[in-house]
């Protein structure tokens, strides 16, 4: 009802000529003010949030205070950490503080978890006991797994055997594990099903691991279990790991029988329909939905992720909040990083043109993700989106070309670190 | 059930009357805001951030739209920016070159 009356009014203001700057405008919300300055606060400082709370700054010409919190003093972000799992970067490169932030945009920064959002008092309560009020809200808090979706599996046992999704202590234990791993030995990994972050995550850790095994434990297998029958960059990635690595991985997936039936911790052996495998370092990346608190908030829906406006990112489930990053349900654009921070950059552009009665500006929005197949073999995936009928849908795009010269795959590989280098600079340095 | 959901908000058209953050409308244009995103790979505010990828800031606008429109046709070699460019039209492509000229290296 809501939405058709919405839909009609929207069509008599674009009869009178007036449709777009109001429909821009009837997008926003009319959550009142507390403040006379408009105080953001921004839980989360990933690639996400972090973007969100400098552009919420640079978008309002620094009108608009933000408030930033996030329990880490540091941030380790999981693009790059499978370069480390091979060697070719470390912990420190890898690692952002909030310092740029505090000191170069204004944000203020607090080092705490929150313990509960009202999203009625538009309040966010901290475990300090401190209750910080918004006008505006926005949430990037990442992802949460669903650890017992593979028999066997849970929580405590990736204590043993590690996902290492969520970079940190979990990506230096899997690190630990590989150079540990006996000579000829067996790596395995229980790879996710879709929606999940970074879809070709899994596939440049194996080949970073492949690389890793080619030079110090040449004799070593990989084997992916695979619960999708196709993957990001597919041909791709296998077209590399021939090229490389010559036959040590081995990919199976649904229409092998590869989905797991059961995980025995202690011993090491997966069994599936295919076959039952005993392996000495297992890495599995479990399913995964919305980080907690967006369940704790009401933000997320039979999926397991969150519902969005997805031209302002403003939750369809609670007005004055907005979700970006991973959490979300951001149309066709695939959970990463890249995506992330885009989002954020287009939710804080959203609040911005809110708060001053502007017309939402409609840009276009890419992601752009590197793999690395080898330490001087570069792959990407890039897309370009814009909104069509309220959803975030494809324009253009595409993969890196098949059979390109090694001197194009070393460009790419370039590429791949210049990335990091500009990504990380423009969320967290300058 | 999504349709129930949206917000009330979006009604109360009468309560957009907001307090103006700054006297002058200082608005986001799309190509500002376009711009932000090729900051990823270009650098932040389009300057050099140590890596293989070319910053833009101060690109002098009239060589930038030669070099993606031949890119977009594929006159220019690229690895990923043709991938970009097709969803770019050429008016697009000269507002965007005409944001990054603005900036300072």
């Amino acid at each position: 009802m809501i939405q058709s009356n919405r839909r009609t009014l929207i069509k008599a203001l674009a009869a009178a000529g007036l449709g777009a700057p109001l429909a821009a405008t009837l997008n926003g919300c009319s959550t009142p003010f507390r403040n006379a300055r408009p105080h953001v606060v921004v839980i989360g400082g990933g690639f996400g949030g972090a973007t969100a709370a400098k552009y919420l700054r640079r978008f309002s010409r620094n009108q608009i205070d933000v408030t930033l919190i996030e329990p880490k003093q540091t941030y380790m972000t999981c693009p790059g950490s499978n370069w480390y799992l091979a060697g070719l970067t470390d912990v420190p490169s890898l690692t952002h503080d909030y310092e740029a932030l505090k000191t170069q945009h204004g944000v203020k920064v607090i080092h705490d978890t929150v313990s509960r959002v009202d999203g009625d008092a538009q309040s966010v309560s901290l475990q300090n006991g401190e209750t910080l009020h918004y006008d505006r809200l926005v949430m990037s808090p990442g992802i949460d797994f669903v650890y017992d979706a593979v028999p066997g599996y849970s929580e405590a046992a990736s204590e043993v055997l590690p996902h290492a999704y969520q970079a940190g202590p979990q990506t230096e234990l899997l690190y630990q594990q590989i150079r540990e791993m006996r000579q000829g030995g067996t790596f395995l990994m229980i790879a996710p099903p879709n929606p999940f972050r970074c879809p070709p995550g899994p596939y440049e850790r194996v080949s970073m691991i492949a690389a890793y095994f080619k030079e110090h434990n040449p004799t070593a297998k990989i084997i992916v279990l695979d619960p999708k029958s196709k993957f990001s960059k597919q041909a791709l990635f296998m077209e590399g790991w021939q090229e490389l690595y010559g036959s040590m991985i081995e990919w199976y997936g649904k229409n092998d029988g590869a989905i797991v039936e059961e995980l025995d911790v202690a011993n090491k052996t997966v069994s599936c329909e295919l076959d039952t495998f005993k392996a000495d370092v297992i890495n599995v990346i479990p399913p995964q939905k919305a980080a907690k608190i967006a369940f704790d908030t009401g933000l997320t829906d039979a999926t397991g992720w969150c519902p969005v406006n997805q031209e302002t990112f403003e939750s369809t489930q609670k007005r004055g909040i907005f979700v970006i990053g991973d959490a979300s349900i951001a149309g066709q654009m695939p959970k990463s990083g890249h995506s992330a921070s885009s989002h954020g950059k287009m939710c804080a552009a959203a609040i911005v043109s809110q708060l001053n009665n502007w017309a939402m500006p409609r840009p276009k929005n890419a992601n752009t993700c590197y793999s690395l197949v080898g330490a001087h073999y570069g792959i990407s995936i890039a897309g370009v989106y814009e909104m069509q009928d309220g959803i975030i849908k494809e324009i253009a795009g595409g993969v890196s070309q098949m059979g390109a010269s090694q001197q194009v795959r070393k460009m790419e590989a370039e590429y791949a670190r210049g990335w990091y280098k500009s990504i990380t600079a423009d969320v967290w340095k300058s | 059930m999504k349709t129930v959901m949206m917000p009330l908000s979006a009604l109360f058209v009468g309560a957009l009357s907001l307090m103006p953050l700054a006297a002058h409308a200082d608005v986001i244009s799309n190509a500002e805001l376009s711009a932000t995103t090729c900051f990823m790979c270009h650098g932040p505010e389009g300057k050099y951030s140590g890596g293989a990828i070319p910053p833009l800031a101060g690109y002098p606008a009239n060589i930038m739209v030669q070099q993606l429109k031949d890119m977009k046709s594929g006159k220019r070699p690229s690895t990923v920016m043709q991938r970009h460019l097709k969803a770019y039209s050429d008016e697009e492509i000269e507002a965007l070159a005409s944001y990054f000229a603005t900036l300072k290296p």
